[in-house]
């Protein structure tokens, strides 16, 4: 029962990480009707926001050392410790969280741009060269990226505050050896808030309103006299954040290297397919039915019973759900079909 | 039925055969005239050839085309380690193998088309390439990939008395060691075998059909016909191509690793394709050229030799172009390949082989019926 459990939990931020990835796919294929391919380097450019805070905050000065006294000692201290003691350090240990603030507007600014300059010549071409041009795209920002960083992932953690492990066991009454990293629960809570926050913003905004007409019936809305076109282009800008805070955030548990993108964008593909092409919420539910089952099929008894089942758990399931049910989980009738 | 090639199909081979057989001495002043690549260019663009009769000909996207080259890659060494060292069973044994493969999973995937089809697809290639790294290891050897050893059976050879020389004995084609440019001109021989079986699907009825499915599914079953055995043969076909690739690739380097089986190295093939051109004959084998050359030649550049050749420049501003050009160069080398995607899929969208006869007309000013027949596509 424990073990269970802890594996149902386990599952639980990978399958915020594909959720959140999934969303924003979604969003952009409801709305625009284009399959990104470069969502998954979105991603990546988010976690790699969280890195450069770190290196901003990190910013040092060489002191001289006094904890020996005596030996002309030259440390590294950061300019923040130098300025503000602890305070500084707690700046410094909360990097990642801060780096949403610097990943919300650079990425709604890049969205923008990459929606207004090259994806809009794209509407009209087939899924095919969408796929090209967005594959292509992402090649390029994963190996500038790679330039600029370099190829090893590096290591971002979160804040001190959250660095052990919470003992939900024993929260929940079962028993004490049932713990989970404290981080990967704010991760969790995280995704949920923004899950919540971009559902209720479509749901009960005027925007949203126009925004899911849209998607239902563009001309139509387009008819009515409502620049469709923009709200958009907005919301391109809002899928590409959700994937960039959701990378940035989920730098501590997996450190960014320049190809989490690519890894994480194939998996969220098969769970947008799975949840079924154009459904919000088929997206987000098996985003978090992959992850949980992911995390289940790794367990040492299941890996046992059938070899190998973790390897392919995630494929498989894509095989049989879209054998099964043409559509996905979720899907609406005639979409992507042709 | 007719059994021979139009006029202009016969001279599209010919010139491609003349151009292939050639290429050493074609492509000595690009740099690329040695057999190792030259040996690339052949295999890729018969694997890109196969993609196009699946791809081009039906519309189906695959993204798991790079699983069969796995497979034929795997069976072609085991081939090797277990029966002979001659290449024919190798051959042979990894397309049928493929085939089987390509029968079972197009059987399945075909139930679904548009991006379904594509991530079904994707998903078999992803469970192959894993099972591949972990519990097939007792077929793959896992990471460190399928190798021959000197102490393999090679019971068809014992049997024949074949002597054995030390050390691993290289791949051969009845005696004819498949190193060098014997290497090369078996892989351009087969290339140009492949290409007039294109040739030949393309202009069949067969081939019409499947165009057919491509256009305008829906009107096709309306007229009582069974679409999907149509696919399914040219997907059979198309893993095929990629079985056949998968062993040129042992056979000219009897090794086969897991990341041939990679999602990348089927984007890789896709990518191929439409560079070159869908649809059209010639265009999977340029496109699978031109990235296979850009590959070798940018990764084996580096700030040395870009410094040495802008030596003539101010050390002002030679630096920062050695610095801005270095980027693209060496490690790099994928960047200017997804610079060059973005510009051709934004301002060429049929690929190199449209571009070339948009070219063509603009040149001639004249009506838009192809001049030449070399550089003709299919349609």
């Amino acid at each position: 029962m424990d073990a269970i459990f802890l594996q149902l939990l386990n599952g639980l931020d990978k399958g915020s990480a594909y959720a959140l990835i999934a969303l924003g796919l979604t969003l952009i294929f409801g709305t625009l009707g284009v399959v990104n391919f470069a969502h998954g380097a979105l991603f990546m450019i988010g976690g790699f926001c969280a890195v450069t805070v770190q290196m901003l905050l990190k910013l040092s000065t060489q002191v001289k050392d006094d904890s020996l006294p005596g030996l002309e000692m030259m440390v590294d201290m950061p300019y923040l410790q130098l300025w503000w003691g602890d305070l500084g350090l707690q700046i410094i240990s909360f990097a990642v969280p801060l780096s949403v603030l610097l990943a919300i507007p650079l990425m709604l600014g890049l969205g923008i741009l990459m929606e207004r300059g090259l994806i809009r010549r794209f509407y009209h071409r087939t899924h095919a060269d969408q796929i090209l041009v967005t594959f292509g795209l992402a090649i390029v920002l994963q190996e500038l990226i790679k330039s600029f960083f370099g190829a090893t992932p590096i290591p971002t953690p979160a804040p001190q505050m959250f660095a052990g492990s919470a003992n939900i066991g024993e929260w929940l009454g079962l028993g004490s050896n049932v713990s989970y990293p404290w981080w990967r629960l704010v991760y969790f809570c995280f995704s949920m808030a923004v899950i919540a926050i971009v559902f209720a913003f479509l749901q009960f905004t005027t925007f949203g309103m126009v925004v899911r007409a849209g998607m239902r019936d563009r001309e139509t809305v387009g008819l009515l006299g409502i620049h469709i076109e923009r709200r958009f282009t907005i919301v391109f800008g809002i899928a590409v954040v959700v994937a960039g805070i959701a990378g940035a955030m989920y730098t501590p548990i997996v450190s960014p290297n320049y190809r989490i993108g690519m890894d994480f964008l194939v998996l969220s593909f098969v769970v947008v397919v799975v949840g079924g092409m154009g459904s919000l919420p088929g997206a987000v539910a098996s985003g978090f039915l992959l992850g949980i089952l992911q995390s289940f099929a790794s367990m040492n008894e299941v890996k046992q019973l059938i070899p190998g089942i973790d390897q392919v758990i995630v494929y498989l399931v894509a095989v049989l759900i879209l054998l099964t049910r043409p559509r996905g989980l979720m899907g609406r009738k005639g979409v992507m079909e042709d | 039925m007719n059994n021979t090639l139009a006029k202009q199909d016969k001279w599209l081979l010919l010139g491609f055969a003349l151009a292939v057989l050639a290429g050493p001495l074609l492509l000595k002043p690009f740099g690329a005239g040695y057999p190792d690549l030259l040996q690339k260019f052949c295999i890729f663009g018969i694997f890109a050839i196969g993609y196009n009769i699946l791809f081009g000909l039906t519309g189906y996207l695959s993204f798991g085309h790079a699983a069969f080259l796995g497979i034929g890659s795997y069976t072609a060494v085991w081939s090797f380690k277990l029966l002979t060292m001659n290449v024919v069973p190798a051959i042979i044994l990894s397309i049928a193998l493929t085939a089987l493969f390509a029968l079972v999973i197009g059987y399945l995937c075909l139930r679904r088309s548009g991006i379904y089809f594509s991530i079904l697809t994707l998903a078999f290639a992803q469970m192959a390439y894993n099972l591949a790294y972990s519990v097939l290891t007792p077929i793959t050897n896992g990471e460190t990939g399928l190798q021959l050893i000197k102490e393999d059976p090679r019971s068809v050879d014992k049997w024949f008395g074949v002597a054995v020389a030390d050390g691993i004995p290289s791949t051969n084609f009845f005696g004819i060691s498949m190193v060098g440019y014997s290497g090369f001109y078996f892989c351009a021989v087969l290339l140009i075998l492949s290409f007039y079986i294109s040739i030949r699907i393309t202009r069949s009825p067969f081939g019409l059909m499947l165009k057919a499915v491509k256009s305008n599914q829906n009107r096709l079953k309306y007229t009582g016909i069974n679409t999907r055995s149509y696919a399914l043969t040219a997907f059979v076909i198309s893993g095929c191509y990629a079985g056949l690739a998968g062993a040129m690739l042992a056979v000219t380097d009897p090794l086969a690793g897991a990341d041939r089986m990679h999602w990348s190295a089927s984007g890789e093939v896709v990518l191929m394709t439409i560079l070159g051109g869908v649809g059209t004959l010639l265009g999977p084998v340029i496109g699978a050229g031109v990235i296979k050359y850009l590959e070798n030649i940018f990764s084996s550049f580096n700030e040395q030799i870009l410094n040495s050749v802008f030596s003539f420049l101010p050390d002002a501003i030679q630096h920062p172009v050695v610095k801005l050009l270095g980027l693209f160069v060496g490690e790099g080398w994928e960047l200017t390949l997804g610079v060059l995607f973005l510009i051709l899929i934004v301002f060429v969208p049929g690929g190199l082989m449209q571009g070339v006869q948009s070219l063509q007309r603009r040149v001639l000013k004249g009506p838009s019926k192809p001049a030449s027949s070399t550089t003709q596509g299919a349609h």
